[in-house]
């Protein structure tokens, strides 16, 4: 009984520690006060001034573009890879797959100056191209690593039934092998989405100077004094909390729905 | 009769290119601007960045000064992680993954943006500003906790219950059969949950300079004020390739690069 | 089948060999198929039939050699341009498909000739896809054939293993191939299911009229299915025959003991027709070389048991297993062992004689490579065996072991061991025996029986009288036949293996 008391207590304590920054920007989301501990009574005006406000709509258009291209490009390019790499022979397969985890191990620093010093070199730095190419060096490893399990799990004859049934390799491939790792695709995509939305550091490395990313313009805003507490902003940071809570929530009790009933029925 | 194969390992050719390209090539460039100065617009040969590093104070303390608060983030973070993980996988609760859920949810949520929210808690209540050492540690520990929670709960999960019922059955007591069995069951994870915490504790600005008003320097900043503030390119790469030796020998010493957990981000919850 | 047809070769392998990374899976085989056969290779696992299989299907490329279908080159034509279906051993259904989407895979990819006739009345040929009425009626004819009519909406994980198996075979003959591959079909099966299904093929091959080329492991369904059997061991084909052939007379000592339960022994022809093995001369119908080292195959059913003094052969009954049917008596005779099957019963321990008739003993031109021997460790550690004794290093018995002062073995963990009498398996090569005049110098003593000029050196037989044990040896010394010479081996040439644990 004191060990449960004990248990619940700990694992309260720290949800507390976890979600009481998000709560607390939540709940002054929602008053029209300048700073936050000051509660002005309840209203809505600062998702209104948000809205209204086209600067951090561009920013927010930025960010999601950026996710979706970068995400989608790296889905296409790491899914080839992985294939590749799969059915390579292991003297090929070995020595890509080792710099394939550079990006992944690497400080999001070192990465991040890397891409600079390359782009530099070739007059390209702080271009639209080595913003997308910095942010598929950071999903691109993720998404093989995604598929490959996928690939792994997959019947070997299965491609092979395909071509003897007299399906062409191409055909094989689209008909058969990519269904069958479809789940470690899709997986890979969201992992990059994910990524991406979360980057600062190799962002403010690779973006355009007057490109902005809501990680980019939320740290200049701090740095700059001006400060988060730009009510508009945390109206925006509240948005993107519940949003993201709800969905990935819902997203898992979904997910794990079939399985239990399928366990219930067993 | 031509032979013409398509063939499937052809497919690995641009992701190969692309490695070449945007991963060697830049880090064989780092390794260039490393040992090599600028003088008088011509490249040469030097150790003069590698000797200025270690022969300058600050830029040693600097150093010592990150490894001290990674150190201490990660203890920290193992410490908080350690029961949490624990009391998740050996409950019986029917809806334990919805609770996982829950403790590693914000690794999908936008860090900067937590680190902002954390800012403004810590201004409530009256630290920041006054401590900033302090509030660089807890922003450490807020933002990388998932990471740790995330490999303890998968390897505590699949341990197996027999072979702590063997020790209890062997007459190990509770103290025992955790020291002797359960833990070192776990090290896998608690290695991957180091590695993927120590790193980026070390070169995280972004906490560091949003909790402590700019006034703490970490290794990674050192490297973004060398390419940003004092634009000297060399000196920053060499940095770099320091940071680089500390990341390559922790994870020798943890071997860490046999698995690496960080796989374990995707497969759970996409 | 008619006989035109069958006379037909529908597909041959010239010269085929497969190398993976320096294993040679396959290696210079040859043969072929004729149109409408059953043939089976047979081979316990990784002696190249899934392999050979595989570069008929087209899935590998010969590293060397040819494949000819109908005559024609298809050694390097892609797996989905061969008239070759295959059905594979896990069966490799495609789980995102439901039954009728992965029977009508193929037909969907298919391009057949359609004839039409414009307004002026000519002719001309169009490639065009089945329509989708042909593709229902062929898959619905394709699921009676293997009795899972109204399945087609079925999801592949609904299915049991054999429905899964029925499915696979659907999905290959619904193409209506030259040639259907089967690799291993009935291997994830139960026993039951296993011999029903190998009815149902063979009915389903007489049906069909097509080539059916089959991989398996198993002997017995090798030989109740097969029209044809080959029997493959490291990458060669060791024999290609009936399946009566194969039992009947095997090509080797391979062949017999992985087709059925036999008696394999080592023996030497002595005489017009005369066999010698466990110390005794059998008349037998086989005619071999004088002095040629022969492996002797006795099936276990062809041995007559009889009282003791009536026996051409007499053992001691060391074991009796009732096995249905019949009884598996094991009898050593001398240090041979004798494997019996009868319907009558024996005793552990009883003296029992055995006869062979003559045309059930098998002989079969041994490839010699090296002396072989049953022998045994003494109290002084040496060995005896072929009429002799001789020294020998005990330690290599156990790796990493060594003597102590008393003579005991201790081996690398410490263990110490008493080898007085252990039985070990003796293999000397041929050029490591010397002979000698002097009497004394060697192990054993014989009489040169026979020489053999081989080239560049004599190869000699050496026979001892009490047994008349023989040691085969090169050498480019020249001795006469009838010389009575002493027989010399160096201990660290005589290999030994212990035949079972010392406790």
């Amino acid at each position: 009984m004191v060990k449960k008391i004990l248990s619940i207590t700990i694992c309260v304590a720290v949800l507390l520690f976890i979600y009481a920054p998000i709560l607390l920007l939540v709940v002054y989301s929602f008053t029209d006060s300048n700073v936050i501990g000051k509660w002005d009574g309840f209203s809505f005006d600062l998702y209104v001034q948000l809205f209204r406000d086209a600067e951090i709509m561009q920013i927010l258009f930025n960010t999601i573009w950026l996710a979706l291209a970068a995400a989608l490009l790296s889905t296409v390019l790491g899914t080839a890879g992985a294939i590749g790499i799969f059915y390579s022979k292991r003297k090929f397969a070995k020595p890509l797959q080792a710099v394939s985890q550079i990006p992944v191990i690497n400080a999001e620093i070192v990465t991040a100056i890397s891409l600079a010093l390359l782009f530099s070199a070739v007059f390209l730095y702080r271009t639209y191209l080595s913003l997308i190419v910095g942010h598929m060096v950071l999903c691109t490893p993720f998404v093989v690593l995604s598929v490959m399990p996928k690939l792994k799990q997959m019947d070997p004859n299965i491609y092979e039934a395909a071509l003897d049934l007299g399906a062409s390799p191409s055909a094989a491939l689209f008909k058969v092998v990519i269904p069958q790792i479809f789940s470690g695709i899709v997986s890979g995509f969201m992992l990059s989405i994910t990524l991406s939305l979360d980057d600062y550091i190799v962002t403010a490395f690779t973006k355009p100077p007057m490109f902005d990313t809501i990680s980019t313009y939320v740290y200049n805003a701090v740095k700059n004094g001006t400060n988060s507490s730009t009510p508009a902003l945390r109206a925006l940071s509240a948005l993107i909390f519940i949003v993201m809570i709800a969905v990935l929530l819902a997203i898992n009790l979904r997910a794990r729905r079939p399985a239990a009933k399928k366990e219930a029925a067993q | 009769m031509v032979r013409v194969h398509f063939s499937r390992r052809q497919l690995c050719i641009p992701y190969g290119l692309f490695l070449a390209l945007f991963v060697v090539i830049p880090m064989l460039l780092i390794l260039f601007y490393a040992f090599t100065e600028e003088i008088d617009g011509v490249l040469t040969f030097t150790f003069s960045n590698f000797l200025n590093f270690f022969t300058s104070t600050a830029k040693l303390s600097t150093l010592l000064m990150s490894f001290t608060v990674a150190i201490i983030s990660t203890a920290i973070c193992l410490a908080i992680a350690y029961p949490v993980a624990y009391i998740l996988a050996r409950s019986k609760l029917r809806r334990r993954n919805v609770l996982l859920m829950l403790f590693i949810l914000p690794m999908w949520i936008n860090f900067v943006l937590r680190i902002t929210a954390l800012r403004e808690l810590l201004d409530l209540i009256g630290l920041l500003g006054t401590q900033n050492y302090l509030n660089t540690i807890i922003g450490m520990v807020y933002d990388f906790l998932p990471f740790m929670i995330l490999p303890l709960y998968t390897t505590l999960e699949k341990l197996d219950e027999s072979y702590l019922e063997a020790a209890a059955d062997l007459g190990g007591n509770k103290f025992t059969v955790f020291t002797k069995v359960t833990f070192p069951l776990s090290m896998p994870g608690v290695i991957s949950g180091i590695t993927m915490v120590f790193m980026p504790s070390m070169t995280n600005y972004v906490v560091s300079d949003t909790l402590s008003n700019f006034n703490i320097t970490i290794l990674g900043k050192l490297i973004d004020q060398y390419f940003t503030t004092y634009d000297n390119w060399h000196m920053g790469s060499m940095i770099s390739i320091i940071l680089l030796v500390i990341i390559f020998v922790t994870m020798l010493a943890t071997g860490g690069f046999k698995d690496d957990g960080r796989e374990a981000r995707g497969a759970n919850l996409w | 089948m008619n006989e035109r047809k069958m006379d037909e070769k529908i597909i041959q392998l010239v010269n085929v060999s497969k190398v993976f990374d320096e294993t040679t899976a396959v290696e210079n085989v040859s043969f072929y198929v004729r149109k409408g056969e059953f043939i089976t290779f047979l081979g316990p696992s990784g002696c190249g039939k899934t392999t050979t299989l595989r570069m008929i299907a087209g899935f590998d490329i010969p590293t060397s050699g040819k494949i000819l279908l109908n005559g024609k080159d298809i050694t390097d034509l892609p797996p989905n341009k061969r008239p070759v279906n295959t059905v594979f051993q896990r069966y490799a259904l495609f789980p995102h498909y439901n039954i009728y989407d992965n029977i009508a895979f193929g037909l969907k990819l298919k391009k057949v000739p359609v004839t039409y006739r414009n307004d002026k009345g000519e002719t001309y040929t169009k490639w065009q896809k089945l329509t989708r009425r042909e593709i229902d009626e062929k898959v619905k004819n394709a699921l009676a054939v293997v009795d899972l009519e109204g399945f087609e909406k079925r999801s592949v994980s609904t299915l049991s293993g054999g429905q899964q198996q029925r499915v696979a075979i659907a999905r290959a003959i619904v193409n209506e191939p030259e040639i259907l591959l089967l690799d291993e079909p009935l291997g994830a099966l139960d026993l039951k299911m296993r011999k029903e299904m190998q009815i149902e093929l063979k009915e389903m091959h007489r049906k069909l009229g097509i080539t059916f080329i089959y991989v398996t492991h198993d002997q017995e369904e090798a030989l109740t299915m097969s029209d044809t059997i080959v029997v493959m061991k490291d990458g060669c084909i060791q024999q290609i025959g009936t399946p009566t052939d194969i039992y009947n007379e095997p090509a080797n000592a391979f062949v017999a003991d992985f087709i059925g339960d036999s008696n394999i022994l080592n023996g030497t022809m002595v005489d017009a027709l005369t066999v010698r093995f466990c110390n005794r001369n059998f008349r037998c119908v086989d005619d071999f070389e004088r002095n040629e080292k022969v492996d002797v195959v006795v099936r276990p059913e062809d041995i007559e048991m009889v009282p003791p003094e009536q026996g051409m052969l007499v053992g001691r009954v060391v074991s009796v297993v009732f096995k249905g049917v019949h009884y598996e008596i094991t009898a050593m005779v001398g240090r041979s062992e004798m494997i019996i099957q009868s319907t009558q019963s024996r005793e552990i321990g009883e003296l029992i004689g055995m006869n062979i008739a003559p045309d059930a003993i098998h002989i079969m031109k041994k490839e010699l490579t090296c002396n072989r021997y049953d022998g045994y460790i003494t109290k002084k550690n040496t060995v005896v065996f072929g009429d002799g004794e001789f020294d020998c290093d005990v330690t290599t018995l156990y790796p990493g072991s060594h003597l102590d002062e008393d003579g005991y073995l201790i081996t690398a963990q410490g263990e110490k061991i008493d080898l007085t009498d252990a039985d070990v398996a003796v293999e000397v090569g041929l050029t490591d025996i010397e002979i000698s005049d002097n009497a004394e110098e060697g192990g054993a003593r014989g009489h040169i029986v026979s020489l053999i000029y081989k080239g560049d050196h004599y190869q000699y037989i050496v026979r001892t009288e009490e047994n008349e044990e023989d040691y085969v040896l090169d050498t480019e010394d020249l001795w006469n036949e009838n010389d009575y010479v002493s027989v010399k081996i160096k201990p660290e040439n005589i290999h030994m293996k212990l035949k079972q644990e010392i406790k």
